[in-house]
């Protein structure tokens, strides 16, 4: 698959507080409700979901919701603990830039983009599953 | 069987050669260990007591001769420990036996070369090298398997009931249906990192054979009044530290709509499932405390999928025609090898009545092969063994076999006129022990021996019982009963459906036994799914198989003409049952001298 995921490091994440380039940033635990109705993304240019432990998914279905039921456009970026192999599930379910943790080698994540040719499931760039693209 | 696609091949090809990255990394100090850990669980690699152990995917059972003699290759050339390791694991074994004077039983030695056939169809080896791991999932993808998601908190490998397509009371055969939800769950990018492992099972027969009631998600083939097949889903069974029964979310669901129904359960579990309390982290735990709330939030997620996203899962007809295609009647012909058995001789006749089911198919049967056997724990098969099973399913299966819950292993299609014949050639494998459904055809995790959750052994356990009930009369006579040992509460042995259930646990360091009776999968012989309720405090080892005899002279005493254990222990309570199960303990003196 193509990588569009922007990685970035902890230091240019630092350099992207939003504030200076004038962009509404909102950060979103990742218990919130991304659908909840006084959740107002009016003029947000990036939301940045949380990976307090890599273990936790929940940010996943966050980042979903969000493109797919508030039709979010704009940045959605993956923060906390964050590391190469993990980068695919995030491009798959919307994340557009992901914040590698401190210390992690990014020279692996290439590799981890161009493996696979496809996959089963549908997901956030490709809606359909396989079985409704071939045979 | 299902028959892998280009694509199938290449995708098990590509995760085995992810793996092997992951590791290289891992091993160049680039990945921690705390990193690779869900990566190696992701792909069915857990390091256990001693060693590794890889869990490799049998997704509903079903295993080809190819892939069972890739099995037996694998036992033979890589699941050898090294002599000092296997010598230090052996020590140590011994030292926990020698620190219960009294209380154990005899252990058998620690053993390799061999696969453990799971009651979730999976096949687990115990001593290959994690520096052989992916070589191993090179060879496993050779023969289009894995071990995708056999661990880890995600989407497990998915199972059926063992007899789908070929029982008398198959209504669908949900074979295909579980085939199309293992694709659509691998690798799924929102649910690899659960709160907890998800599991789902289908049943396609009236019977409930498939234990739905305990699944984190059990699906039931139903058809509706005008006839259209659908499921009824439940959800939030499961066993553990607290066993819950599943329940009904949708009665009847066009199967059509089955991954995007699926899709909106383990959503509202990844967004509201504990992650805070790891034994509180299964869905069944959500399901309980949210009641009807759960089945609103789920239903309501199911109408976005649908309205919102335009339900973009539904299975076509074409994708169920393709996969369908794989599950028709093989080609069958009979083997029609001669035999020399006696088919008029008790031992022979027990076997037709206890390892030989009808088929709907009225000239074929399907036969059981028992994995309860003298010298080697439930559902081992060592190399030999399996190389020779192949050789079985070719000569008189059309090449397939199954793997069952129980961890015996099943051949589909056997003609009636072979019947003598694979007798003859199981009973030379030592597989042909006529005991399915009976006391000796227990289930059993690995437990102490290799399993680093495990409380207790039940291996030796296991072994005392099948030694103690070989007397084929008196097992006959003591007729069906379920018998599940679980070495710690994780209930890998299910001992919560058992009729008797035996679970190990932990004080002081030494091992001591729960027993529960009256526990159920959901068969028709056992009734709905239910827990056991234990006995009383817990008995050492050695006072076990006292206990299973005391349980089972008091069910002899006590049982009208022609009625079962279980039936009986309904019908007067447990009462009588826990006085003796209770009197069987050993006096102090008794365990000091």
């Amino acid at each position: 698959m193509k990588q569009t995921l922007r990685i970035l490091s902890a230091e240019q994440h630092a350099g992207e507080s939003g504030a200076d380039e004038g962009l509404k940033v909102l950060q979103l635990p990742n218990d919130a409700d991304p659908l909840a109705a006084d959740l107002d993304l009016e003029g947000v240019d990036r939301i940045e979901l949380q990976f307090p432990k890599f273990t936790d998914g929940r940010a996943y279905s966050q980042a979903i919701m969000l493109r797919r039921r508030r039709r979010f456009a704009g940045d959605i970026r993956a923060t906390g603990d964050v590391f190469v192999d993990l980068l695919v599930h995030m491009q798959r379910s919307g994340f557009s830039s992901a914040v590698l943790r401190e210390g992690v080698d990014a020279s692996a994540a290439q590799r981890q983009f161009e493996r696979y040719a496809g996959f089963y499931q549908g997901d956030v760039e490709q809606k359909e599953p396989l079985f409704a693209r071939e045979h | 069987m299902y028959q892998y696609t280009d694509f199938d091949r290449q995708f098990v090809r590509l995760r085995a050669e992810q793996f092997r990255d992951q590791l290289e990394r891992w091993q160049r100090g680039e990945l921690s260990d705390d990193e690779l850990l869900p990566l190696r669980l992701q792909n069915g690699w857990y390091i256990q007591r001693y060693a590794p152990m890889a869990r490799i995917a049998v997704p509903y059972g079903e295993i080809s001769s190819a892939q069972l003699r890739m099995l037996a290759h694998i036992a033979r050339e890589y699941d050898k420990p090294d002599p000092a390791l296997l010598a230090h694991a052996q020590a140590t074994q011994d030292e926990l036996q020698a620190a219960q004077p009294g209380l154990t039983l005899a252990a058998p030695p620690l053993r390799y070369g061999y696969g453990h056939f799971t009651t979730r169809t999976n096949v687990q080896f115990n001593w290959i090298p994690i520096t052989k791991a992916a070589d191993v999932m090179d060879l496993l993808a050779s023969v289009c398997m894995h071990g995708i998601q056999t661990s880890g908190n995600d989407i497990r490998n998915i199972t059926c009931e063992a007899y789908e397509g070929i029982a008398e009371d198959n209504i669908v055969d949900t074979r295909p249906f579980a085939e199309i939800t293992r694709q659509w769950s691998s690798l799924h990018p929102e649910f690899t990192f659960l709160p907890r492992k998800f599991k789902i099972a289908y049943n396609g027969s009236v019977e409930d054979r498939a234990a739905t009631g305990w699944y984190d998600i059990g699906v039931q083939a139903v058809r509706n009044d005008a006839g259209e097949v659908g499921f009824t889903v439940k959800a939030g069974g499961g066993m553990g530290r607290t066993p819950i029964i599943g329940t009904v979310v949708r009665e009847f669901l066009p199967w059509d709509q089955l991954l995007n129904y699926i899709e909106a359960i383990v959503r509202v579990y990844n967004r509201y499932g504990r992650r805070d309390n790891k034994w509180k982290a299964r869905i069944k735990i959500l399901v309980k405390a949210e009641g009807q709330k759960f089945i609103d939030d789920v239903e309501a997620e199911y109408k976005d999928i649908v309205e919102l996203d335009g339900a973009p899962h539904t299975i076509t007809q074409a994708e169920l025609d393709r996969v369908q295609a794989s599950f028709v009647v093989p080609e069958l012909k009979p083997a029609n090898l001669p035999s020399s058995v006696n088919t008029d001789g008790q031992l022979y006749q027990r076997w037709l009545k206890q390892n030989v089911r009808g088929h709907r198919l009225p000239h074929l049967r399907a036969v059981t092969l028992s994995f309860k056997r003298v010298g080697f724990a439930p559902g081992d098969a060592d190399a030999d063994t399996m190389e020779a099973l192949a050789q079985l399913a070719e000569q008189f299966s059309a090449s397939e076999a199954r793997l069952t819950h129980e961890q015996n292993l099943m051949l589909p299609w056997v003609h009636e006129s072979d019947l003598p014949a694979l007798y003859e050639a199981a009973r030379a494998l030592g597989l042909a022990q006529p005991n399915i459904g009976l006391l000796t055809d227990m289930i059993a995790c690995p437990g102490g021996d290799f399993c680093s959750l495990a409380n207790a052994r039940s291996l030796s356990i296991a072994a005392a019982i099948t030694e103690r009930y070989q007397d084929l009369d008196e097992v006959f006579d003591l007729g069906p009963i379920d018998l599940h040992m679980s070495g710690c509460i994780n209930s890998c042995g299910h001992h919560h459906s058992g009729h008797i259930g035996i679970l190990g646990v932990d004080k002081d360091g030494k091992e001591w036994y729960q027993i529960t009776l009256g526990g159920s999968d959901g068969t028709e012989l056992s009734g709905p799914a239910l827990g056991g309720k234990v006995v009383g405090p817990s008995f050492s080892a050695a006072e076990v198989p006292e206990v299973i005899e005391a349980l089972l002279g008091t069910y002899r005493a006590l049982r009208k003409p022609g009625e079962f254990f279980i039936d009986t222990l309904r019908r007067v309570g447990h009462d009588p049952f826990k006085a003796a199960a209770n009197g069987a303990r050993f006096k102090a003196e008794e365990v000091a001298a």
